[in-house]
């Protein structure tokens, strides 16, 4: 028997993996949409009380809180619509929580979409869905389709006389629209770039009018925290980092999945019971990077004892990001792991602050050429200056999310990155070329 | 953002099916009266799938004309999301993930396989024309690493075998099937293992 922290009737997400059925006759008897139209008629504030009671922090990385986020938009609606917008973009290496939950839970994520809609004065709702989860947004649209025909949303949604529609609207393989400013960008149908902060998007948002965005777990959540009250969540984890969470297990473990546990759950007790141990035994274990990519890694030492809470995280230098836990053991090569990210920064960066889009590359080219050790100890101090030339300089916090795991790398494998560097540059020649010419003229000198 | 090139032998026409206009007509319906540039992204999604899965430069101004917006600025839209083909791939489309998480699991064995089977280079059409496949970063099915894309569908949990399996099919035109290729439920939790197909701890 496995033995978990989280008791099984405090479970929000009991259809993660399918076993029960996602239709949305099937999710009304796991209690979806029971007393919907009595938690609306409460009214505005109670909703947004009880969410800041629970405590909720955002599920898609910053851990902002939410009830505190919707008490931003303006209480009464001026000439400007409200929206809600769904953040969907799920494309942070290490997550596929969401991806779960637009098709196996999607009736919570509607239900959660009508409630804050109604909480923040919106009565439209866009989805944003990354791309290539091309089945799931179809997923998702046929459990819209049938909550319309139940009356769930659309015109007297729940009989409670208010209005709210929702549409779905694809990415295309952008991560930096993840962000929840390049995604309005994108949505409004442009480059996917983000915007300068503030004005934050409660006030000016899509269409220049007041937005509210929010993740998928976020949404899907808040619907049960209502029906049970925001102290039954609350009692759950720790202060301040309350509730459930689904943590993404991937990685060198034996088996892994995705599993809804406790906030504040140790990682050794999230890996050993949950996804079979890593491979190769505990102490094959070289280091986790616990919440996607943008997190520094956490060294084996660290791993021993950590619980799995955004507030002990930031302590210890990283960050519960989105929970989306990579497990990797001794027999993996750190520095190339750490390259591979580096490349998927420099892939993403969508190119419009120049620290973020040289210095993604830099970071790539240095952290390769560790990795194949062509480097020379200068690189060292000069990886570590460009990361730091990167963080805070930038209009988003991608810069943050490329910067950390580099400099996580740099803190706990300094030494695995010296033995693989040299003292002298392998290629020593120095060819001195003009400053500012166009190198194809140089190209037959240089032959 | 994205590197591409833009294919060399272009069509000279381009308008929407009829299928497709009132598609066209129900996305606009979307979106506010005056914020009908927020179509142009689902626009090219339909202009790709009517076009074999890419999409030529008189379609980018069919569309920037349909939604009254500069061509460039459609252009630049086509050009910074990487899901826009603006050469042909293939019939089958393989995207074969390789970011950390699913390269710890041995996504370069997937690559090599894509490089014997399909063709040496990424980008490029297998001997018969009927295969194309390139790398692209985390697909976000982290938990069933290794997986690769194949036009809208994910295949999960594969190794070497299950990979020779799926290309072979892909080859020979035979329908395949989506999912985990481990037979496991979703993202549930397995208590034991299959690698290659043999039972491994």
């Amino acid at each position: 028997m496995e033995k978990t922290m989280l008791k099984p009737e405090d479970k929000i997400f009991k259809n993660l993996y399918n076993e029960l059925g996602w239709e949305i006759d099937n999710a009304i008897k796991r209690n979806d949409w029971t007393n919907t139209k009595n938690i609306i008629s409460k009214g505005r504030e109670w909703i947004i009380n009880e969410v800041k009671i629970s405590e909720l922090r955002g599920r898609g990385g910053a851990g902002f809180s939410t009830g505190l986020k919707w008490s931003f938009a303006p209480k009464e609606v001026g000439s400007r619509p409200h929206y809600l917008v769904i953040n969907a973009d799920e494309s942070e290496p290490g997550t596929c929580k969401d991806r779960d939950i637009l098709r196996f839970e999607p009736q919570k994520l509607i239900e959660g979409c009508l409630i804050a809609g109604y909480a923040v004065n919106a009565h439209v709702c866009y989805i944003y869905i990354r791309g290539e989860y091309f089945n799931e947004g179809k997923r998702l649209q046929d459990a819209i389709d049938q909550a319309y025909k139940k009356n769930f949303i659309g015109k007297n949604a729940c009989d409670t006389g208010w209005d709210f529609d929702i549409h779905i609207h694809y990415g295309a393989g952008a991560y930096i629209c993840g962000e929840e400013t390049a995604l309005l960008e994108s949505m409004e149908g442009n480059k996917g770039q983000p915007r300068l902060k503030p004005p934050f998007p409660a006030l000016v948002g899509l269409y220049g009018c007041p937005t509210i965005v929010n993740n998928v777990e976020t949404i899907a959540v808040v619907p049960t925290i209502l029906r049970k009250g925001g102290k039954w969540f609350a009692s759950i984890g720790k202060p301040k980092n309350t509730g459930t969470k689904i943590f993404c297990i991937s990685g060198n473990v034996n088996a892994p999945c995705n599993v809804e546990e406790e906030m504040g759950i140790p990682l050794k007790e999230l890996i050993e019971n949950h996804a079979g141990g890593v491979e190769g035994g505990w102490e094959n274990l070289q280091a986790v990077i616990p919440g996607g990519s943008s997190m520094p890694l956490l060294s084996k030492k660290i791993c021993d004892t950590i619980t799995m809470d955004f507030d002990t995280l930031i302590k210890n230098k990283s960050g519960l990001g989105t929970a989306g836990i990579v497990v990797i053991n001794k027999n993996q090569d750190i520095v190339a792991c750490m390259a591979r990210i580096a490349r998927f920064y420099k892939h993403e960066s969508c190119g419009q602050c120049t620290p973020c889009r040289e210095g993604a590359g830099w970071m790539w080219r240095i952290l390769d050429r560790v990795a194949k050790r062509k480097a020379t100890f200068n690189d060292i101090d000069l990886l570590s200056d460009v990361t730091k030339q990167i963080e805070g300089h930038t209009i988003c916090a991608f810069g943050e999310g490329a910067a950390w795991p580099v400099q996580g790398l740099l803190r706990h494998f300094r030494k695995e990155i010296e033995s693989r560097c040299r003292e002298e540059p392998l290629i020593k020649k120095k060819i001195d070329n003009p400053y500012l010419v166009d190198q194809h003229l140089l190209e037959d000198k240089n032959a | 953002m994205s590197l591409k090139q833009v294919h060399s032998v272009q069509p000279k026409e381009f308008k929407f099916s009829n299928e497709n206009l009132k598609k066209a007509e129900e996305i606009l319906k979307k979106y506010p009266e005056k914020n009908r540039k927020s179509a142009v992204m689902p626009f090219l999604y339909l202009a790709q799938k009517q076009n074999n899965n890419w999409i030529p430069l008189v379609a980018l101004k069919y569309i920037a004309n349909y939604l009254s917006m500069p061509y460039i600025s459609v252009y630049e839209i086509a050009t910074f999301y990487s899901m826009y083909n603006l050469a042909p791939v293939g019939k089958h489309f393989v995207q074969v993930c390789t970011t950390t998480p699913c390269l710890i699991r041995g996504a370069d064995k997937i690559v090599k396989l894509c490089k014997e089977k399909i063709s040496s280079n990424e980008n490029t059409l297998s001997k018969d024309g009927t295969c194309s496949w390139m790398e692209v970063e985390c697909l976000g099915a982290c938990v069933n690493a290794p997986m690769i894309q194949i036009n809208d569908h994910y295949f999960e949990d594969l190794d070497e075998k299950s990979t020779i399996e799926i290309l072979d099919s892909l080859i020979k035109d035979k329908p395949l099937r989506p999912g985990s290729y481990r037979g496991r439920q979703s993202t549930a939790p397995e208590k034991k293992r299959l690698k290659n197909g043999e039972n491994h701890a």
